[in-house]
């Protein structure tokens, strides 16, 4: 590509020495807005608000803390959607798959125009996170501290497969036209949607929705045909709708197939251990007891490799119900951890 | 961390002195059940060393963060599965033997994750211990603080049990210190001190 734009925002003020940065990655339907809110629409609250902010465990009246909108996103990076300006057309099908290792060297772009050498901390939950990771390994000397939430360090076979009948949903709707619906005034909504819902599922635990929906019915009977009976199936339906309503099923494509790929330790022999040894940062590993698409098996193989390579690395399994989701979720012990963590980083550059 | 911070550990636990006294400078250690990070914390002061705690418990999870200490989240009970073979110079069981409930088999994770063992535990064959016993009770003092009813130890020993465990287990004991308070005790230790710390390897 021979240029592209990246929306960003940034909380709190950047010190003197420029020490105090702190980069928010987003996962799969994530965006720039982190904290927040804006003057003229005071509805749109950041979506990780609960973590970021005056007061708050990344408190930004110590840290400088950016989020962006990554490369092939749909909230105001260059993306599917945005117009080629050789062709005067969406990019659509035409737009690059990008990876995270893409991602983490468009973000170091952005970091070199704030004119950011080191990072004090850079954080991510789940796609975010291995975000987060591969900036330790790509920009070992420009990040000092490392926050891989809910995350791993590659995909399983049956994340992957979950992944693909996501995509399977989008590539199949005739609305889809192989990526190019811009053109034809359409947009695949139902396969966008049926996607969404299939990552809902995943993304919550089965205790979580049986506390919240059980067997619960809509009325109090049966219908006996195919709408609506059971409450998990109306809240899934509304998820899918919402989200189907407002993101780029091309943008949905690209941040799954990222996903998949990532996987560090590919070019070493499938050995993380060595794929961490370029790593110099110190490491904060989170995960959640009840997250079954980010296990904490998974964060816990990530905590073995860096103590392999004698990185400074903490961890803490949350115990949470509410499975991969409770990353973005308010919970006192996770938000003490992460509060303690970064009053911490916040000691390296105040004292 | 201020020499006062270490003089002030070292008297309210006279194992952590013991304990550091053996440790070289940069040596890594790993200390299993390290509570709020108090001792990694002081053997950072003491001997610069590259210290990693393993706590179950969330509380002390943030206290050693707060600490400065890097703690892994983990349950000592179902094994050290997560920490490769020989990865560390010391691995230490402060205070915590005694409350561990498969304790042969995490002595011996103990001896294949580090070089060197060390443990320390409370005598339960202190004179005492022995008195109160004697006198109908279950010990209860500074040292075994806990009723009969609360305690979460169930794996007391004497200095004798310990002793004979490790010949059974092919371990080998490289040193002891055997203390009461802050003072160390060598004539009959098994009657006359009240804490025991230990420093041990896998019998060649």
């Amino acid at each position: 590509m021979p240029s592209y734009e990246l929306v960003y925002e940034t909380y709190g003020t950047l010190n003197q020495d420029k020490s105090n940065a702190v980069l928010v990655c987003h996962a799969l339907s994530g965006h720039h807005h982190v904290a927040g809110y804006y003057a003229d629409d005071p509805k749109n609250i950041g979506w990780w608000d609960t973590m970021v902010g005056p007061g708050k465990p990344i408190d930004t009246e110590k840290f400088f803390v950016i989020g962006l909108n990554n490369l092939g996103g749909c909230h105001g990076s260059t993306g599917p959607m945005s117009i080629n300006p050789k062709t005067g057309k969406p990019y659509g099908a035409s737009f690059p798959v990008v990876t995270v290792e893409d991602w983490v060297e468009s973000q170091a772009r952005l970091a070199d125009q704030l004119g950011i050498d080191q990072f004090a901390a850079i954080i991510g939950g789940s796609l975010g996170g291995m975000q987060a990771l591969q900036w330790s390994l790509a920009h070992p000397e420009r990040v000092r501290h490392v926050l891989a939430i809910a995350s791993a360090p590659r995909l399983t076979a049956q994340n992957i497969a979950f992944n693909d009948v996501a995509r399977n949903a989008i590539l199949t709707d005739p609305n889809f036209y192989g990526g190019d619906y811009y053109e034809h005034g359409v947009v695949p909504t139902r396969g966008l949607r049926l996607a969404r819902m299939l990552g809902h599922i995943t993304y919550l635990s089965n205790d979580a929705m049986a506390d919240k929906f059980g067997r619960g019915l809509r009325s109090d009977k049966y219908s006996y045909s195919y709408d609506i009976d059971f409450e998990i199936e109306s809240y899934l339906r509304y998820q899918g709708d919402k989200f189907a309503a407002y993101f780029d099923a091309n943008t949905y494509l690209l941040m799954t197939k990222a996903l998949d790929y990532f996987d560090p330790a590919r070019e070493y022999d499938d050995d993380l251990n060595k794929a961490f040894a370029v790593a110099r940062a110190n490491f904060l590993v989170v995960s959640f007891t009840t997250d079954w698409r980010f296990a904490p098996e998974r964060s816990r193989t990530i905590v073995k490799s860096l103590l392999h390579n004698r990185l400074k690395v903490s961890y803490a399994e949350i115990t949470s119900t509410h499975g991969h989701d409770s990353f973005l979720m308010q919970h006192t012990h996770y938000h003490n951890v992460m509060r303690a963590y970064f009053d911490n980083i916040a000691s390296e550059f105040t004292a | 961390m201020s020499t006062h911070d270490h003089s002030t550990l070292a008297a309210t636990r006279p194992d952590f002195a013991a304990i550091a006294a053996w440790i070289p400078l940069g040596a890594s250690v790993l200390d299993l059940g390290c509570g709020d990070g108090s001792l990694l914390r002081y053997l950072q002061g003491t001997s610069k060393v590259q210290g990693y705690g393993v706590e179950i418990s969330d509380d002390n999870i943030v206290a050693c963060i707060r600490n400065q200490v890097n703690v892994i989240q983990g349950d000592l009970e179902s094994g050290l599965s997560g920490f490769e073979s020989n990865a560390f110079d010391y691995v230490i069981l402060s205070q915590t033997l005694q409350a561990t409930r498969h304790t042969e088999p995490l002595m011996q994770e103990m001896l294949r994750v580090g070089r060197e063992g060390i443990v320390s535990f409370p005598n339960f064959g202190y004179w005492r211990n022995r008195m109160d016993i004697l006198q109908g009770n279950m010990p209860v003092s500074e040292v075994l603080p806990y009723q009969w009813y609360d305690t979460p130890n169930v794996h007391l020993c004497t200095l004798h049990d310990f002793e004979t465990f490790c010949h059974d287990n092919k371990m080998t004991i490289l040193d002891r210190r055997v203390m009461t308070g802050d003072s160390e005790i060598k004539l009959l230790p098994n009657l006359l001190g009240s804490t025991a710390v230990y420093r041990f390897k896998r019998a060649v």
